[in-house]
């Protein structure tokens, strides 16, 4: 390799130490007596082992290609994983409700956890091109269809939690110049979302004109009131609240209202769908400060939290390994992600920037939802802890994700936009 | 704006998600009791009560097996109530009813659905429960009581409830506890302590092992056995001899405080409080609300002691040097005190000094001795604090300290007492003149004087009276009752007194009840007593008190009796108390003719009088 290669040692061992942990809990869940050894495959930790070698070898490739590889393919990279989403609907398998997978023999692989790195340097490409200008609507809509894309592939499979991802390219779209107003447009429907379904249609109306009535009374005294402006916006809100209902209970299926009024915390059926949150909470609940200890957790021996080696990993963690241990997890992340913003930021290419952000991005979804989820504040949405969860294709995904990032970083000196 | 946003939202989201994680974790603890919930399953293994012996090793209560059909709610499954409730032999009502009260109680939790099967109804259905899921069988001890007498003493087992097990965390439901007696006073020695398994189980209740390989779990304790001060034999001799009287037996061995017998009538055999039958054959005892064979007259019966009393008054009248054993004191067939108060007496020779006085139970002898007790003093507030405080020596006026559960203190008056009546505090002894001859405001427990019996007897001490003799075949060691309490009057004021017990046999009140071959001392007693009729007070026939210890010289037994409505102190208290010491001191008894007059009569008429609706007369 070059001498003017430096790779970003913080993250390496960021990525190493959760890796690590994620199979030491991994490995207290799926512990039986009978396992020979830590690669004893018919263990879940003992493939999980496996792919963590695989992926490490992955590493190397990765960091071995040139950076200017990944700039010059993306494209095809693009095209290939698009192609492998839409090959599922021909050959793909259904595992646990979801066409995501296909089946080699023993093994399975899910291209879905690819598509978003490809997507990421896609963008990236797009972005970066000396023709494209984000704040021009046309170059908008072309960057929206990047990311809707594989969304649209995704969806059907039906995978709602990793279609959910896709928002994580808010991220380099806002660092790269797209209007503010988007994401408030964006937030504010999700708040009026959740706040129809908490308190009703009529009081988020009435809170609407009363919010309106409020600026319009601060702003009188400003020349342009845009009084028109105000009045069909409040309009829109109040139309959206009404739709909120039709949506919630024509277009939604049952177990996706579920998940919402259990977290809005309409619902107390500890049986059904309300079971996964319950129990992930008494067994995170029953951490304490410092935890069971080990191998102790009463909960993870039991298997009393169902998918817990995968999307609810991080229950272990908090049974076993207390506060302290959970705590830590989740400072490691937010550590993680704030060096991937401060590498982002420090990228003389603006294709190393936005493929920065779009990995801080896709993290930071993947983190937020899915703790969220697990510790009862978010529905219930299935998509992996990253670094953690058990799943050689999840693993690979982000492996490749955070490595393609490290690479780019480390060539930044000798390394210059086309 | 742009470059910060991103770090500004993972900072507030590290921080939020952190803030939840605190408050699982940390702040709200009702996790790790569902936790435990969840996965643990509590086994229990009860020990064997212990057994009761008496003073000579026989034995009087051991168990039995028996069988309690639990269940846990979360886990009963569907099932055919009708097949179920047939099996069971109880209603599909009850069945219904009793699994609701189990899930009100507790869904993960054992219940009792129906106690205490026979070991026959155990083997037949023993293998047919294992289709109801959620339901199995618990076995337990019940008490198997070898003798149909003692009930008040032994007391009973019951299931521990609500209150109870809310009270005491060692209990949970179906749980037996001690009632009443030894049982309850010993529990804690008798019952042992449960063995208890932890188990690691998974989510679909299945048993995965020892949690954390057994550490936490426990074995059981075998309960320990204890013998008894009571001496069986002459416990249901005396039970025997009250068969249709009612009151109490105290008999105690002076020189230990060991308590003989406590005999209570009318009684009930213990056995009928045992099993399934347990509640029908309470609720038949606790709502005789006119014979209450549930309250133990000899701990609880609360009466003026009557003539017995004037030993105490003679006592302290030497300790306080108001009288000397010759001074001989008039008595005109009572005597006048005050403006126009007069104190009555039955007759007999007069003047007497204090030793015949005690034998003839002189009236104006401890009538005028009680007014100098108190008159010593520059107030008779002073006097009868002192007079108080002598007899307190004697452990009345208080709860005497012995080891069951139920009693009553008494009552000894102080000067507050009278204070309390007397406005301005104007009162003189006069006014209370009564309490020198065990009337008036002076109550006592036939266990009081008993053990104020056995003070005398040993001439000025005794040890607290106690019903514990060994556990384990190891002597008790409690300071309590192995140190002796000495009252506050000097030995030798005690001879006189006893000399005048002794000539109640010799030449007093008690002459026909000689024991033969042995020196007894006594004293007859006789209480008025009254109840309400129609709001009216009405006087009933005189409780028949009696008290004796023997031998004079060196005291094995001291006795109390008490005989409701038994008229005067001989007649019914005095034979009973002859009859229980000559059956204590030879075995055997010599007087046949005494034992059958005892034993064919009875106060049944006597006590139906009170509730007849018609006018009666007393005293006959």
């Amino acid at each position: 390799m070059k001498s003017n290669v430096k790779f970003d040692w913080i993250t390496i061992l960021l990525f190493l130490i959760l890796v690590v942990f994620g199979w030491l809990n991994i490995y207290s869940t799926s512990y039986t007596e009978a396992a020979t050894g830590i690669f004893d495959l018919s263990h879940t930790f003992g493939r999980q082992a496996l792919w963590i070698v695989l992926s490490l070898i992955l590493v190397i490739f990765i960091l071995s290609v040139e950076a200017k590889f990944y700039q010059r393919f993306s494209s095809v990279i693009y095209l290939l994983s698009l192609l492998s989403l839409a090959g599922l609907f021909v050959f793909g398998k259904t595992i646990s409700g979801a066409t995501a997978w296909y089946v080699f023999g023993p093994f399975s692989i899910q291209p879905g956890e690819f598509a978003k790195a490809a997507t990421a340097l896609a963008l990236a490409k797009y972005l970066s091109d000396i023709q494209t200008n984000i704040t021009s609507f046309k170059h908008q809509l072309g960057a929206f269809a990047v990311i809707l894309l594989p969304t649209l592939l995704i969806l059907p499979q039906p995978d709602p939690g990793s279609a959910v991802v896709y928002a994580a390219f808010f991220f380099p779209l806002y660092r790269e110049g797209l209007s503010g107003g988007y994401l408030l447009v964006g937030f504010s429907l999700v708040a009026l979302f959740v706040l129809t379904l908490a308190f009703g249609t009529l009081w988020v109306s009435v809170g609407i004109v009363v919010l309106s009535l409020l600026i319009l009374f601060f702003n009188r005294k400003k020349r342009k009131r845009h009084f028109s402006r105000y009045f069909i916006i409040s309009v829109l809100a109040v139309l959206f609240s009404f739709s909120v209902n039709y949506i919630f209970h024509s277009i939604f299926q049952q177990h996706h209202r579920d998940r919402f009024n259990l977290v809005l915390g309409k619902e107390v059926d500890t049986k059904g769908i309300g079971f996964n949150t319950n129990q992930s909470e008494i067994a995170i609940g029953s951490g304490g400060w410092t935890g069971k200890g080990f191998m102790q957790g009463t909960q993870t021996k039991g298997n009393f939290v169902p998918e817990q080696h995968t999307d609810y990993i991080f229950s272990t963690v908090g049974e076993e390994w207390g506060f302290l241990g959970a705590g830590g997890l989740i400072v490691l992340f937010v550590c993680l992600l704030l060096r991937l913003a401060f590498l982002a930021e420090r990228q003389k290419s603006q294709f190393s920037r936005v493929y920065g952000y779009s990995v801080l991005g896709i993290l930071f979804i993947h983190f937020a939802v899915n703790i969220g989820m697990v510790i009862g504040i978010l529905p219930t949405v299935g998509i992996p802890l990253p670094f953690l969860s058990y799943g050689g294709s999840s693993l690979w995904g982000f492996t490749l994700l955070l490595f393609i990032f490290i690479r780019l970083d480390a060539s930044r000196k000798g390394y210059s936009t086309l | 704006m742009r470059k910060i946003l991103p770090f500004l939202l993972v900072v507030l989201t590290g921080l939020l998600l952190l803030g939840r994680l605190l408050y699982l974790q940390v702040i709200d603890d009702s996790f790790m009791v569902l936790s435990q919930n969840n996965a643990i399953k509590i086994e229990y293994d009860y020990p064997q009560r212990g057994y009761i012996f008496d003073r000579n090793d026989k034995l009087l209560v051991s168990n039995q097996p028996s069988y309690d059909v639990m269940a846990i709610p979360r886990e009963v499954e569907p099932f055919d109530t009708l097949e179920l409730s047939i099996l069971l032999s109880v209603s599909q009502e009850d069945l219904a009813k009793q699994l609701d009260k189990a899930k009100i109680y507790s869904p993960r939790l054992p219940s009792v659905i129906v106690p205490q099967l026979s070991k026959e109804e155990y083997a037949y259905l023993q293998e047919k429960m294992r289709k109801y899921k959620g339901f199995y069988i618990q076995k337990r001890s019940l008490r198997d009581y070898q003798v149909d007498f003692a009930a008040n003493v032994l007391g009973y087992i019951s299931e521990a409830n609500t209150a109870e097990i809310a009270e005491k965390p060692y209990y949970i439901a179906g749980d037996l506890i001690g009632r009443q007696g030894v049982e309850k006073e010993y529990e804690k020695i008798l019952r042992g302590r449960k063995g208890v398994k932890y188990i690691q189980k998974d989510i679909h209740n299945l048993e995965l092992g020892p949690y954390k390989e057994g550490q936490y779990d426990t074995l059981p304790v075998k309960g320990k056995d204890i013998n008894l001060t009571i001496d069986a034999e002459l416990q249901a001799y005396g039970e025997k001899l009250m068969k249709g009287k009612w009151g109490g037996i105290v008999a105690l061995e002076p020189q230990t405080g060991e308590i003989l017998s406590l005999i209570t009538a009318p009684g009930y055999d213990p056995g009928l409080l045992v099993g399934r039958k347990r509640s029908r054959n309470f609720n038949k005892l606790w709502y005789d609300t006119i014979a209450k064979p549930l309250y133990d007259r000899s701990l609880q019966a609360m009466y003026p002691p009557g003539s017995p009393f004037k030993a105490l008054t003679g006592l302290i009248a030497l300790q306080e040097n108001v009288i000397d054993t010759k001074e001989r004191i008039d008595c005109h067939l009572g005597f006048s005190y005050g403006r126009g108060g007069r104190m009555a007496c039955h007759p007999h020779k007069a003047p007497l000094s204090l030793t015949p006085a005690i034998a003839h139970s002189c009236n104006a002898y401890f009538g005028k001795t009680y007014r100098r007790i108190i008159e010593k003093y520059d107030s008779a507030q002073k006097g009868v604090n002192v007079w108080h405080d002598h007899l307190a020596s004697f452990g009345l006026g208080d709860y005497l300290g012995y080891d069951l559960p139920s009693g009553q203190p008494g009552r000894i008056p102080d000067a507050e007492y009278y204070n309390k009546w007397y406005p301005a505090n104007r009162w003189r002894a006069t006014y209370i003149i009564s309490n020198g001859i065990g009337q008036g405001e002076v109550a006592t427990t036939p266990i009081q004087l008993a053990n104020m019996t056995a003070a005398i007897a040993n001439r000025g001490w005794f040890y607290t009276p106690h019903i514990l003799k060994e556990i384990d075949g190891n002597p008790i060691k409690e300071k309590k009752y192995t140190q002796k309490n000495y009252t506050t009057i000097d030995a030798e004021n005690f001879d006189p007194i006893i000399e005048g017990m002794f000539g109640v046999y010799e030449y007093g009140t008690a002459r026909f009840l000689q024991v033969p071959g042995v020196e007894v001392c006594g004293k007859t007693g006789t209480a008025e007593n009254f109840t309400k009729i129609d709001g009216e007070r009405v006087q009933l026939t005189d409780h028949s008190i009696f008290v004796a210890f023997a031998p004079k010289d060196d005291p094995k037994i001291a006795i109390a009796v008490f005989v409701e409505n038994g008229y005067w102190g001989s007649r019914y208290g005095g034979r009973i108390a002859s009859l229980m010491i000559e059956k204590y001191l030879k075995g055997e008894i010599t007087r046949t003719d005494l034992e059958k007059w005892v034993l064919e009569h009875d106060l049944i008429e006597e006590y139906k009088k009170p509730y007849s609706g018609e006018p009666f007369k007393i005293n006959q």
